[in-house]
């Protein structure tokens, strides 16, 4: 890594649960404004090092390290505020609430304003309440979403409900961003779009961003690095080019059966 | 005229309108209609405090009747005179302060609120922790301790004999008045983003942990603020009835609110004013099938506790057909009425 200090550093993770490791010394220095990838079969482990990075699980092991602080323990809310922020596999919005608002609730953690000075209207509560509206308006344009601000979120289609969960990501202002299969279920049009748009999220926000991804489209499009993980072990590392042509990871793919095939 | 001012001078008007109305009714209608509608007022307080806890923050929580009783305990021993307290403890006298005290009525219904909400601090930091049905059967259990203590704890609460003669202050002014405030307070709340934040709670839970909400102290704030209003409605409920005990306060009392809030709608504030309004009413007019009846040449001997039968025979059917309550989550807004776009609004 050429970067003198990375925004986000593991140091040798490992994740047991009961009997089974799902994640083993798993060490990466993320370097500042990058787009990285997190790759590996289905069950390797990705998602189980996004919920240790975010604070959802604990690791047996191991430390996070984010902008030199250690952040292992923290609880989510705290890892939130700190400045790291991600979507979800299976897409978390808010269903019963309005686009608008589950982009107002995600700048909820930067505000001063404490819960009693809503009956009161006190003026600090107000001003703020404007600023998360224009805010979150100003969000929704950039994702496209500004005209579907008052639909009922859950009645989104699919590709626009990962638009809006990036954007309430967004709204918490992170500098770094973990997308979990940002691309799944897309068709290769919207494909195309989330792709011009990750790039833009990072130009327009300057924050670095860590995608798991089963599109190789996208991971080769978009990522700067790529680290794959195997059965909770991180098998290969590198940018495109050589994690395309690493043995390895053409192994824990496609079997072994199939190199030879190919070899032979 | 933005819609803003116009709202506002709405709302003026709504309340100005209902003002005139308990005017009127004050010196028109019967006692018993006046007890109806001052049972609507505090049954609104009452469903609104619950409607906050389990309709918006999504925490199932069958507590309230014991909020209820520490509330009304609080207001009542704030508002009888020293000499009915020295005539009325008689198995154990009273303890030397609360002997002494006497309080203006907002005083007291103010104190009863803020002691159940103490209470419901105390309970919501081991309980809150908990979710779901476990949630419901812990605060259920505080409900139970709350009556066994106050059954045993003679010196303050004069036992099993109850407290009667409760000075009688709770007429429609400071019923409807204690309504407008709890309306008042609890819809500036929601409306705000942290309404936005306590709803993102029930909605789910993990997502917004990871959205940077605290969502225990969001989870803790919305059952202390639910837990005061509930002791508020407890008292002026003390003060309209003039009689309390023990008894009074069992599981039916909370299945009431429970019902009032469900049938008008969760997470729904215009909701729980039509259930209140509904309920009350209905439960009050179906006495009239417990009396005798005489259609053309039969008679219908009446049956006590049939009103219970029709009404729960109601429930079933709402619940079968209309499960998210007669409201949903919708609100009444002047934006809806006047058919503008933007959203939210003050209800009356």
């Amino acid at each position: 890594m050429t970067t003198p200090e990375p925004i986000l550093r593991t140091e040798s993770l490992t994740m047991r649960f009961g009997g089974l490791t799902a994640v083993r010394d798993f060490s990466i220095d993320v370097p500042r404004g990058s787009i990285v990838g997190l790759i590996g079969p289905n069950g390797a482990g990705k998602t189980t090092v996004f919920n240790i990075i975010t604070g959802f699980y604990k690791p047996t092991q191991g430390r996070v390290l984010f902008d030199g602080k250690d952040i292992t323990s923290l609880p989510p809310y705290t890892v939130c505020r700190e400045g790291i922020s991600r979507t979800f596999q299976n897409i978390r919005l808010f269903t019963n609430e309005t686009v608008l608002e589950n982009v107002m609730i995600g700048c909820h953690v930067r505000r001063k304003a404490k819960w009693w000075m809503a009956p009161l209207g006190l003026p600090l509560f107000r001003k703020e309440e404007e600023e998360i509206r224009e805010k979150s308006m100003k969000l929704l344009e950039a994702v496209g979403l500004a005209q579907l601000a008052n639909e009922n979120s859950g009645s989104l289609p699919y590709g626009a409900q990962r638009r809006l969960e990036i954007a309430r990501a967004l709204a918490t202002d992170p500098k770094f961003l973990l997308l979990d299969e940002p691309a799944a279920g897309m068709n290769p049009y919207e494909t195309r779009e989330l792709m011009k748009f990750i790039q833009s999220i990072r130009e327009r926000f300057g924050i670095t961003i860590l995608l798991i991804e089963h599109d190789m489209k996208v991971v080769m499009g978009v990522c700067e690095y790529i680290w794959v993980l195997d059965y909770g072990v991180r098998i290969a590392e590198g940018n495109p080019d050589e994690i395309q042509s690493n043995k390895k990871v053409i192994v824990a793919y496609l079997g072994e059966e199939y190199v030879k095939y190919v070899e032979n | 005229m933005n819609t803003r001012t116009r709202n506002l001078i709405l709302n003026g008007l709504a309340i100005a309108g209902a003002a005139y109305f308990i005017h009127w009714a004050q010196g028109n209608l019967d006692g018993y209609k006046i007890q109806v509608l001052n049972l609507i007022a505090v049954n609104a307080i009452l469903a609104l405090s619950l409607n906050l806890i389990y309709g918006f923050t999504g925490m199932f929580s069958l507590g309230h009747a014991g909020f209820m009783a520490i509330g009304a305990y609080v207001c009542a021993l704030l508002i009888l005179t020293p000499a009915q307290k020295t005539t009325m403890w008689i198995l154990q006298p009273l303890v030397w302060p609360l002997s002494v005290i006497q309080t203006p009525f907002f005083v007291a219904v103010l104190m009863a609120g803020l002691v159940a909400a103490v209470c419901g601090l105390l309970i919501a930091l081991p309980v809150l922790r908990l979710g779901g049905d476990y949630l419901g059967i812990a605060t259920l259990g505080f409900a139970e301790i709350i009556r066994v203590v106050l059954t045993n704890l003679s010196s303050i609460t004069n036992g099993a004999l109850g407290i009667k003669g409760i000075p009688a202050h709770a007429n429609l002014w400071w019923n409807y008045g204690w309504l407008l405030l709890t309306l008042f307070f609890i819809i500036r709340l929601v409306n705000s983003n942290f309404g936005n934040v306590l709803k993102a709670i029930r909605d789910d839970e993990i997502a917004a942990k990871n959205m940077g909400i605290n969502t225990f102290f969001y989870r803790v704030v919305s059952f202390t603020v639910g837990a005061f209003f509930a002791g508020v409605g407890g008292a002026l409920m003390g003060s309209l009835i003039t009689t309390i005990d023990p008894k009074m306060f069992v599981f039916t009392l909370t299945f009431n609110v429970l019902m009032i809030t469900v049938a008008g709608g969760l997470g729904s504030i215009t909701g729980s004013l039509i259930g209140s309004v509904v309920i009350t009413v209905l439960l009050e007019w179906l006495r009239i099938v417990e009396n005798p009846l005489i259609i053309g040449s039969f008679e219908i001997p009446g049956i006590p506790g049939m009103r219970m039968v029709i009404f729960s025979l109601a429930l079933i059917l709402i619940i079968l057909f209309r499960s998210e309550g007669i409201m949903g989550m919708k609100e009444f807004s002047w934006n809806s009425l006047f058919g503008s776009s933007a959203r939210g609004g003050k209800t009356e």
